[in-house]
């Protein structure tokens, strides 16, 4: 057997801290951490399993209707067109953890990019200071949004849907009478959006610092629970992780450099992701955005200042949106009154969704913004290349994001009953 | 004994810790509170009784910072103080143990115990000294948690009382306040947590224990500060208290079947009594 149990006559000598209750079923050895493993998906604790099963399903399903679709250009298609709109999923992600809800974040992003253009078209700016000021648009939404929730106690859904509406409209007012706005095709946000790729060298010396950065971090914290007398992860899985990590990036840069490689956008999109994970994961205030989430009343009595938390949160998704309609606008190098529309809308709400994050609140990664937009992207680049009517693109996302939030919710009722929250 | 007898020993406490005086406090047109006063020593255990509705929560929170008093004050380690809400009753040294307990299910049992006073530099978390603290904790509690990586919602009743009164005494307070601690626990879960009320008061903390229970009550209390309708009934010390005295003062009459079994002259062998 794999499971073992400590023995209880000196527990302190060798066991970590952690370890030493009778009860503690033991996981040893690659077999304990598959058994583990199934044990938590019994349990309703499923992760990203059942989005990264879908991406296989969809992947092997287009490809035997039409093979290019696993090809290296379809790939590099799929990572840009889906970075934009990603960057604003992991805005919903942030305030679906709270339990809360942002339909207007197409509306945001389209009002972020007219603004961005009609200044650097119309009023001769420096670009640089327009995209400060279209990323400054949506972190005011954001402000506006949190103060309205927590001052007046208006109900998200009612604020946003109003927003949806209103900040449309004041789209239409910044664009005028011609309703669509070329960019300066020499502009920088076009370059960056469109024709900026990591390739060759570059790329592998990005992929071996990721890998080894991961590993360093890994080992360093395995050191220091050692050093604190609790259970540390061992050196093999260490080793067995950081590999795995290494080799399915190695790949994955050799497949995308067949073509033209990792996009700047789809990197961005990356970082954004990354980076938004750590601060959920490993500071106080995503640890407050979890307890929000999970429990207002007791992260209140906790001394957590709730409403700084939701004026954060709704702030940071108001700039993410922006953030993701600027880059939108340079890859369509434009921005129209349709900029930012409905498709925008729901497909980042459904990214986030299909993605894993619970619309219950508490429970969700930022890497379910990366997950769920690359599947939603697939389906629709896939339906493209197998030449499928857009009507069914629809029915098809719709039928998707209905069974993710099926498996969500069925995945909470085997929680409750197994004790997992 | 008539109902409104005040039976306030004269001075309550030498030196309080905290120490509350004519605390007012109104929903609408209910005086939940009138006149109260409250005084808690270190190293002293203070009972809470009352009828439901008496205001025992209702003090509770005005202590902890969630209500604000209408009128009174709340002076701490000798200093008038404003609890202008939980946060700053924490920082002031004032910790609570709510009846609800006041966890987040889908967080785990380090997480809890730390909540709004994480440890860790510049807003990253240092999870390994709180998981290390998070064992200290537990064992001076002896509790019985498999783990502390798992979340509340995968404990029982008994172990999630077990993290709220250890996340007490995460930050060192002055004063822990339990509100029904034992309402929900079995007999060895709670005689755990009297024995934990005796090494806070051994450890020279003020605690105020709110509960329903009379024999816990007796067993740990110092003293007992009765409460009814919102004003403080009677005040005993726990050398010369019987429970007749204690339902007397907490239903306000003196006809009750407590009272007359004690002058019947057998106040304590209740269970198995057959009417005369």
């Amino acid at each position: 057997m794999s499971s073992t149990r400590p023995e209880s006559t000196d527990p302190a000598a060798t066991v970590p801290a952690d370890r030493t209750d009778e009860r503690l079923v033991q996981d040893k050895g690659v077999v304990g951490i598959l058994q583990a493993f199934a044990r938590r998906v019994r349990g309703g604790d499923l992760g990203s399993l059942p989005v990264i099963v879908g991406l296989v399903v969809i992947s092997l399903v287009f490809y035997f209707q039409e093979p290019t679709f696993l090809s290296s250009r379809t790939l590099v298609n799929i990572t840009l067109f889906a970075a934009p709109i990603g960057i604003i999923a992991i805005g919903v992600v942030l305030v679906l953890l709270l339990g809360e809800i942002d339909l207007s974040v197409g509306s945001v992003s389209g009002l972020a990019s007219s603004v961005m253009a009609v200044l650097v078209v119309y009023k001769d700016f420096p670009l640089w200071m327009a995209i400060v000021a279209g990323a400054a648009t949506g972190l005011g939404v954001g402000v506006f949004y949190a103060l309205l929730f927590t001052k007046i106690g208006v109900p998200s859904f009612v604020i946003t849907l109003a927003g949806l509406l209103g900040f449309l409209g004041l789209q239409l007012l910044v664009l005028g009478k011609n309703g669509t706005v070329n960019l300066p095709p020499d502009s920088g946000l076009i370059e960056f959006a469109r024709v900026s790729f990591v390739t060759g060298t570059a790329s592998y010396v990005l992929v071996v610092l990721v890998a080894l950065a991961y590993g360093v971090a890994l080992v360093w914290g395995a050191r220091r629970r050692a050093a604190a007398g609790l259970s540390a992860a061992s050196w093999v899985g260490i080793a067995i992780r950081t590999g795995l990590l290494a080799a399915g990036l190695l790949y994955l840069t050799y497949y995308l450099n067949i073509d033209r490689g990792l996009g700047y956008l789809p990197l961005l999109f990356v970082v954004l992701v990354v980076v938004t994970d750590l601060m959920l994961r490993k500071t106080s205030w995503g640890r407050h955005v979890f307890a929000v989430g999970g429990n207002e009343e007791a992260a209140r009595r906790s001394g957590i200042h709730v409403s700084r938390v939701y004026l954060s949160v709704f702030a940071l998704t108001g700039t993410f949106s922006a953030v993701g309609g600027l880059l939108a606008a340079g890859q369509l190098t434009s921005v129209s009154q349709a900029s930012g529309g409905t498709d925008t809308n729901l497909t980042a709400i459904a990214a986030a969704v299909i993605g894993g994050t619970s619309l219950f609140g508490g429970r969700g990664t930022a890497y379910a913004a990366l997950l769920g937009i690359i599947v939603l992207q697939s389906i629709q680049t896939g339906l493209n290349v197998v030449g499928v009517d857009s009507s069914v693109r629809y029915m098809v996302t719709g039928a998707v994001l209905l069974l993710a939030v099926s498996i969500d919710s069925v995945s909470r009722r085997a929680r409750s009953s197994s004790g997992r929250g | 004994m008539t109902a409104t007898t005040k039976e306030r020993p004269e001075p309550s406490v030498a030196d309080p810790v905290l120490s509350l005086s004519g605390i007012e406090k109104r929903f609408g047109a209910v005086q939940a509170l009138s006149e109260v006063h409250l005084d808690v020593a270190p190293g002293e255990v203070v009972a809470l009784v009352g009828d439901n509705g008496a205001g025992k929560s209702t003090l509770v929170k005005v202590i902890s910072g969630v209500y604000q008093p209408d009128a009174g004050s709340i002076t701490f380690s000798g200093r008038k103080v404003q609890v202008g809400g939980p946060s700053e009753a924490q920082a002031l040294g004032i910790s609570t143990v709510f009846q609800d307990l006041a966890l987040c299910d889908n967080l785990d049992v380090v997480a809890n115990l730390f909540l709004g006073q994480e440890r860790g530099s510049r807003g990253w978390l240092d999870e390994v000294s709180m998981e290390k603290e998070a064992w200290r904790l537990l064992r001076t509690l002896s509790a019985k948690i498999p783990s502390v990586r798992i979340p509340i919602a995968a404990l029982s009743g008994g172990q999630r009382q077990t993290v709220a009164i250890a996340r007490s005494l995460v930050g060192a307070p002055k004063i822990v306040m339990l509100d029904e601690p034992t309402a929900a626990l079995g007999v060895a879960q709670t005689a755990e947590v009297l024995n934990l009320v005796e090494r806070l008061r051994e450890n020279g903390l003020g605690v105020i224990l709110v509960s329903h229970n009379m024999a816990d009550v007796q067993a740990v209390a110092d003293r007992i500060v009765v409460l009814r309708l919102g004003r403080n009934a009677a005040e005993f010390n726990i050398a010369d208290v019987t429970t007749a005295d204690l339902v007397a003062a907490i239903t306000g009459a003196s006809d009750n079947v407590v009272a007359e079994r004690a002058r019947r002259g057998q106040p304590d062998s209740i269970a198995g009594a057959v009417d005369e």
